[in-house]
């Protein structure tokens, strides 16, 4: 069953300008490798050249950081919702 | 005199540990120094003493405005030493420090959808203005001209001053913008080969905290785009680790977006000659970002 990842306006002009897209997955990882894969270009915005997940980007589930809770391993179950929030409140586009 | 009157007139320190041999000189203006801890002291200042001296901002009003933190501490500073009401439009995820400092001043926060960021924080604020401006004084940090005529009148007059006049390049990066256009008019109006540069975060998804991507948003009214010379595109990592150099290397402890435009700067350097003289600017202290676990590891 997918789950729902709403989208900062920052990316929106990666996703088509959708501000929610509907991925399957079980685990945040899993999500957020579905989400690359079907907008590539979204890539070196979220990863680094090593391919790890660039600081300033945080992931909710729910209202939960999972920074908080086991990270990218963190399980995601039908019903919740996933966001993807900039650690940082200026400049962020419309 | 109070504390509004303390505002400005920052010392300008010299970055040669970290400038290249042959390169061009590498000035930054300390203006994390300002009462409230950052540059938007400036522009606060002006705008309310405008709103006061021409009526806008009536005994019987409070000030309305959306910021994603630093403006917001300045209004709260001078709400406080002025006894005026604050009411501010944040992010919900403008940090822990931005928003223990406005409260502390007394101020009020109105978070608006982090999803939104900045812009949506803007928008709310004008609705909540126009839904009732009797009851307001919205100074509109993005589009008053008092914005960047307070740094026409102070921040390029000191630059232009401490430099001697010897000034050849400003760099700085952009959030209302008004820093950048106030500074570079005049530095250009005293001297037209002055070249003024503007940084870019590499991405409209970054974490150079009140910085803009001019590609993706709103673009301020106060914005000059005349006075760009040139563009200096700066990664979050690079910024974070120039101000970590900062603070390890100089003893300056300055924020993120401090550290992009010194990384900005010692780039231009490096393509100058040593007549150059790059000036640039710490806009808030690195104090403000522990919270974040910017200075971990």
């Amino acid at each position: 069953m997918p789950i729902p990842l709403r989208i900062p306006t920052a990316l929106r002009g990666f996703t088509d300008g959708l501000n929610q897209v509907e991925l399957e997955g079980a685990t945040v990882r899993e999500l957020l490798k579905s989400l690359t894969q079907t907008y590539p270009d979204l890539t070196t915005h979220l990863y680094d050249d090593e391919g790890t997940l660039r600081s300033f980007v945080n992931v909710f589930v729910d209202n939960v950081n999972v920074k908080s809770l086991n990270g990218q391993d963190t399980e995601v179950k039908p019903g919740q919702t996933v966001t993807l929030v900039p650690a940082i409140a200026g400049g962020g586009p419309r | 005199m109070n504390v509004v009157d303390l505002v400005g007139h920052t010392p300008i320190v010299t970055l040669d540990k970290l400038t290249p041999p042959s390169g061009a000189r590498v000035w930054a203006k300390a203006e994390f120094l300002n009462p409230s801890g950052s540059v938007k002291d400036r522009a606060a200042r002006a705008m309310i003493l405008e709103g006061l001296s021409n009526g806008r901002f009536g005994r019987d009003k409070a000030l309305i405005d959306a910021t994603s933190g630093n403006t917001g501490v300045a209004y709260a500073m001078i709400g406080a030493a002025l006894d005026r009401r604050v009411i501010l439009y944040m992010p919900a995820n403008a940090n822990y420090e931005r928003k223990s400092l406005i409260k502390a001043y007394g101020a009020e926060i109105v978070e608006t959808d982090p999803l939104e960021g900045s812009d949506g924080a803007f928008l709310s604020a004008e609705k909540a203005y126009l839904g009732n401006p009797g009851k307001y004084f919205f100074p509109n940090q993005y589009h008053n001209p008092a914005n960047p005529l307070a740094h026409y009148g102070s921040t390029g007059p000191e630059i232009w001053e401490q430099t001697g006049g010897a000034v050849t390049h400003f760099v700085n990066s952009l959030g209302t913008s008004g820093t950048f256009v106030g500074t570079a008019r005049f530095l250009k109006e005293k001297n037209g080969s002055v070249k003024t540069l503007i940084v870019q975060p590499d991405s409209p998804f970054h974490g150079i905290e009140g910085t803009k991507h001019m590609g993706s948003t709103l673009k301020p009214d106060i914005y000059d785009v005349s006075l760009v010379d040139g563009e200096e595109r700066v990664s979050t990592a690079e910024a974070v680790a120039m101000a970590k150099r900062l603070a390890k290397e100089t003893g300056l402890l300055v924020g993120i977006s401090a550290g992009a435009n010194v990384t900005a700067a010692l780039r231009i350097a490096s393509r100058l000659g040593p007549s150059g003289n790059v000036v640039t600017i710490l806009g808030d202290s690195g104090s403000r970002y522990f919270s974040d676990g910017t200075w971990d590891g």
